[in-house]
């Protein structure tokens, strides 16, 4: 109490304080274009000039770390016997049946379970639960009830992308302002046309954007799924080649994986920047 | 009467108890009429405008348009609320269509319609510009032509104008002016600027709070209503009434809570 009667004594308290100038440092601020490509381009230079110098000039055995000149001999060799094709094409089929079915149900559903609190009851404690199951987990279950073939594998997807994908539109749903559900009843609106006109173009960034989270939650799960049994797929060419120690098959089979994954993140981006312009960040 | 307030309570339940909201307010208001609601921060202003609107129901008591009571949402009642509700992914156009477009209004007239009132609250330019490029005094004013647009029986706002500055604000006022002078709409705004209501309104309620009721209403009378009006001491007396009477009940209220 004395203190704050005397104004000197608080003056004297406070450190001097000033926010330097900085470029790299800027918190929430674009930082200028020609840094921001050199340091993209970087963060992949960078690992892959460390790897090639450790396999030049290092002593590792090749069998454990091979060279990068190797790892593009292995693409040309199973790329040459359409090996890797076949590979690439069964798992992108699986990724992409079992979380496009995933989508188809758990966008509505999602919908629904964020708009309506008595959807949201019914179903939200059992997605909560399921959610939180492993679903590599449910591979025994699922060798049991649908054998071998396609059927586990891309259940399995559907498995790992539906719970979370449902709880997560349902969590971009509940961020629409209630003030424009009742600007809608204001205007004429009933509350089909309040979901169908309002709800849902307002959530269409936050759906695109679980989906593009959760495609990569499947891509984690096909190559799980096909650890177990397949006689083809990126997943199973992982396998084989450690089963037989080829290793630089196992970082083709890695550098394809983490392509595709990205190619498909950024094409998520893509539409999402697209189709949502409204949505930007940026004024 | 046109719109009607009969002895109209509201309670919501709390933790604490049940909080009275408004208490036995009536009102009474003519077709044409400008009407604002004044009072300060907290005395239910909203929740008036919300039973009203239909958007929640009274505890007890009635609001009749016409002589229908109201029971829910509808575009005979044109809303502006309190924040800023444009839908953000449809252009000032599309915006400005869409009350007429849930009606079911075919393309072309709903067309027609929208850009005369874009062109009413002069902003014809700004058809195609999404809700993000605008300024806050340009949303409120594309808030207004949506409400408008389906010529609803009454323009119902909550402190459109609050989050304005005060130069913004006066050629908002002077644009609603010359709006209800032309259309002659009824206006039933609510707002705690004591200035904007003694300028705007042909007649006024001065609520008094916790719980809301109106403490007074007071019929304006001002020879014209430019902007040079303020400077009258007409319009100061209207205002020092006003600021008066919200300023005592303010103490009796936080007396009551003491
Ligand atoms: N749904 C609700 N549940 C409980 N209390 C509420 C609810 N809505 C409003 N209130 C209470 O009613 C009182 C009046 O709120 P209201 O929003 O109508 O005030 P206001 O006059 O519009 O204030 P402001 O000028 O700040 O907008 C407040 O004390 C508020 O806490
Ligand atoms: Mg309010």
């Amino acid at each position: 109490m004395n203190q704050s009667s005397d104004p000197r004594s608080i003056q004297s308290l406070i450190k001097p304080k000033s926010i330097r100038p900085t470029v790299f440092w800027r918190l929430a601020e674009d930082i200028p274009r020609p840094l921001n490509t050199t340091l993209m381009v970087s963060s992949i230079a960078v690992p892959l000039l460390l790897w090639w110098l450790v396999t030049t000039f290092g002593t590792i055995d090749p069998k454990f770390l091979p060279s990068p000149a190797q790892v593009m001999e292995a693409f040309g060799r199973l790329w040459s016997t359409r090996e890797l094709l076949k590979d690439t094409v069964a798992s992108l089929w699986r990724v992409g049946v079992g979380f496009l079915l995933a989508a188809t149900f758990s966008i509505p559903i999602g919908v629904l379970m964020g708009s309506f609190p008595s959807i949201r009851a019914l179903l939200e404690p059992v997605f909560g639960l399921m959610r939180y199951m492993p679903a590599p987990a449910f591979i025994p279950l699922l060798i049991l009830y649908l054998g071998i073939g396609e059927a586990p594998k891309i259940t399995l997807i559907f498995i790992g992308v539906f719970f979370f994908n449902s709880l997560m539109v349902m969590d971009t749903v509940k961020f629409v302002p209630k003030d424009l559900i009742e600007a809608t009843y204001m205007l004429g609106g009933n509350r089909w046309e309040a979901l169908t006109q309002v709800i849902v173009p307002h959530v269409l960034p936050g759906i695109l954007d679980a989906c593009r989270i959760n495609l990569a939650a499947a891509w984690q799960l096909v190559i799980v799924s096909e650890l177990i049994a397949a006689t083809e797929g990126l997943g199973r060419r992982i396998s084989v080649a450690g089963r037989f120690l080829k290793t630089d098959e196992i970082f083709v089979g890695l550098i394809v994986i983490g392509i595709i994954g990205l190619s498909f993140d950024l094409l998520f981006q893509y539409l999402l920047r697209v189709s949502c312009k409204w949505a930007s960040q940026k004024r | 009467m046109f719109l009607q307030i009969k002895q109209l309570n509201k309670h919501f339940a709390t933790q604490t108890g049940t909080l009275v909201v408004l208490k036995d307010i009536d009102m009474t208001i003519a077709q044409g009429e400008f009407i604002c609601a004044v009072g300060a921060s907290g005395s239910g202003k909203s929740t008036l405008l919300r039973q009203i609107a239909g958007l929640d129901s009274p505890t007890t008591g009635e609001v009749r348009i016409d002589g229908k009571r109201v029971t829910g949402p509808g575009p005979d009642r044109g809303m502006v609320f309190q924040h800023y509700t444009l839908f953000p992914w449809m252009t000032v156009q599309a915006n400005t269509e869409f009350g007429l477009k849930l009606q079911g209004v075919p393309k072309r007239q709903r067309r027609e319609q929208a850009s005369y009132y874009l062109n009413v609250v002069g902003l014809s330019q700004f058809a195609q510009a999404l809700p993000k490029e605008l300024s806050g005094g340009m949303k409120q004013r594309v808030a207004i032509a949506r409400a408008l647009a389906s010529e609803p029986k009454v323009l119902l706002m909550d402190e459109p104008f609050g989050a304005l500055d005060i130069h913004t604000k006066e050629s908002m006022h002077e644009f609603m002016i010359d709006l209800w002078q032309r259309t002659g709409i009824t206006v039933f705004m609510i707002t705690h600027d004591v200035e904007e209501a003694v300028f705007l309104a042909n007649r006024i309620y001065a609520l008094g709070a916790r719980p809301g009721t109106v403490r007074k209403e007071i019929e304006v009378k001002l020879p014209d209503r430019s902007h040079t009006i303020k400077r009258h001491a007409i319009f100061h007396d209207y205002r020092d009434e006003l600021m008066d009477l919200l300023r005592r009940h303010g103490q009796e209220a936080a007396l009551a809570v003491a």
